[in-house]
């Protein structure tokens, strides 16, 4: 089973959610922190290192003894990675998304691949979780193709738990492709409400079932949940706004280890997410 | 021989736009009979990624051999360069302004970009 945890709101819970979520399920379970960008699921791990590996894409290098200047590879790349004037086209590797496109469209074969580095891609154990989490490289905008390769670690043998970036651009997009189950969570808050209204139109879009949590009830106002009743979009859990788990986090401890009453809480989410993939199942099929 | 001056809106009385890549329109004008076209830029403006490089694009497709805007990002400035389009960044308020000071030579050549990309 692979599940994400999404949001559109940044810091509203993903990785609280995430991390506890596969720690209280006492099995051998992965978490893939898809959020490259600052990656942080491993702060409240502390798990040892086991792996790194560099990651590359594929970025175009040109043979201008054989390039007419045609522009093939300009009008096909969508980014202006690549652009030609009439002679040897001029290259902006930092805008390449790597899909190749431009060598497979050049009639004169002159464009061929090098490797450019955009980060690494490091597993850690802790207790029964496998942490994989990206780490993009600084000054590298493009986290799809780092993401992509955080996702080809998903093994078959275990539930894969990824913690998705906020929003509900491309690297929150390619975190969610192919993910049975998305769990959305927001706060109660109009900040909290405008950002879940987005994401629930991401994943509607993107046909994946999903409902919501709700972090730190006992704040802000009704209106999530008025919103959720009304859209008839499941709120699968709550989590109060108790001091004692932030104290926790504060510390870098995860709630189920901090607080275990807690613990229930989170093996009950994921025998309600069992039944929910079971009943929206035939819909997939 | 035509000059593509950014712009915010279509006559020569209108403002000169200090961004080249995010500039909304491109006033196009022909020395050779004094005429002009106003050449729209909006969908970069709203580009993600990418908006130096695809204005350079757009402004080598109106024939134009030269560029006056307020400034020039690193990555408009290599594509503008490799399609040897020359490159003036004016202060002047209007079109017309600008204009002027190119026809007295008042206008100098940059010698590369002047600000970092997303620079507004």
């Amino acid at each position: 089973m692979i599940l994400a945890v999404a949001s559109g709101k940044g810091g509203t819970g993903k990785t609280t959610v995430s991390a506890n979520l596969a720690r209280a399920l006492e099995e051998k379970t992965q978490l893939l922190d898809c959020d490259v960008e600052e990656p942080n699921a491993h702060l409240f791990l502390h798990g040892k290192k086991l792996d790194s590996t560099t990651i590359n894409i594929a970025v175009p290098k040109v043979d201008a003894s054989i390039c007419t200047g045609c522009n093939a590879c300009g009008t096909f790349c969508e980014y202006s990675a690549i652009i030609s004037f009439g002679k040897a086209p001029i290259l902006f590797p930092e805008m390449c998304h790597g899909c190749g496109g431009c060598m497979k469209v050049c009639p004169q074969h002159a464009i061929t691949e090098s490797e450019k580095r955009i980060g690494t891609v490091e597993t850690f154990q802790s207790e029964n979780i496998t942490l994989v989490h990206g780490r993009i490289d600084v000054g590298v905008a493009m986290a799809p193709p780092l993401i992509n390769a955080v996702k080809k670690c998903i093994g078959s043998d275990m539930p894969a738990i990824l913690d998705a970036p906020p929003g509900t651009s491309c690297p929150v997009i390619t975190t969610l492709r192919k993910v049975d189950y998305v769990l959305l969570v927001t706060e109660p808050t109009p900040f909290g409400l405008h950002d879940l209204s987005l994401a629930v139109d991401m994943v509607r879009e993107l046909s994946i079932p999903f409902s919501v949590i709700v972090n730190r009830v006992g704040i802000g106002d009704e209106r999530v949940h008025t919103f959720c009743q009304q859209e008839d979009i499941p709120i699968i859990m709550e989590i109060p706004d108790d001091r004692r788990i932030a104290e926790a986090y504060s510390r870098g401890e995860l709630m189920v280890d901090a607080l275990p009453e807690y613990k229930k809480l989170f093996q009950d989410l994921f025998e309600k997410i069992k039944k929910e993939i079971q009943v929206n199942a035939p819909a997939l099929n | 021989m035509k000059i593509a001056f950014t712009v915010s809106g279509d006559t020569l009385e209108a403002p000169l736009d200090s961004r080249f890549g995010r500039a909304p329109k491109f006033l196009v004008y022909d020395l050779d009979n004094a005429s002009f076209e106003i050449v729209d830029n909006e969908q970069n403006l709203n580009a993600a990624q990418g908006a130096g490089i695809q204005s350079a694009q757009k402004v080598v497709e109106t024939g134009s051999t030269a560029v006056v805007t307020g400034h020039c990002g690193p990555n408009a400035f290599r594509a503008l360069n490799a399609a040897s389009v020359k490159i003036y960044t004016s202060e002047a308020s209007t079109v017309a302004e600008a204009l002027a000071l190119y026809r007295d030579g008042k206008l100098s050549e940059a010698g590369g970009s002047d600000v970092e990309g997303h620079w507004v």
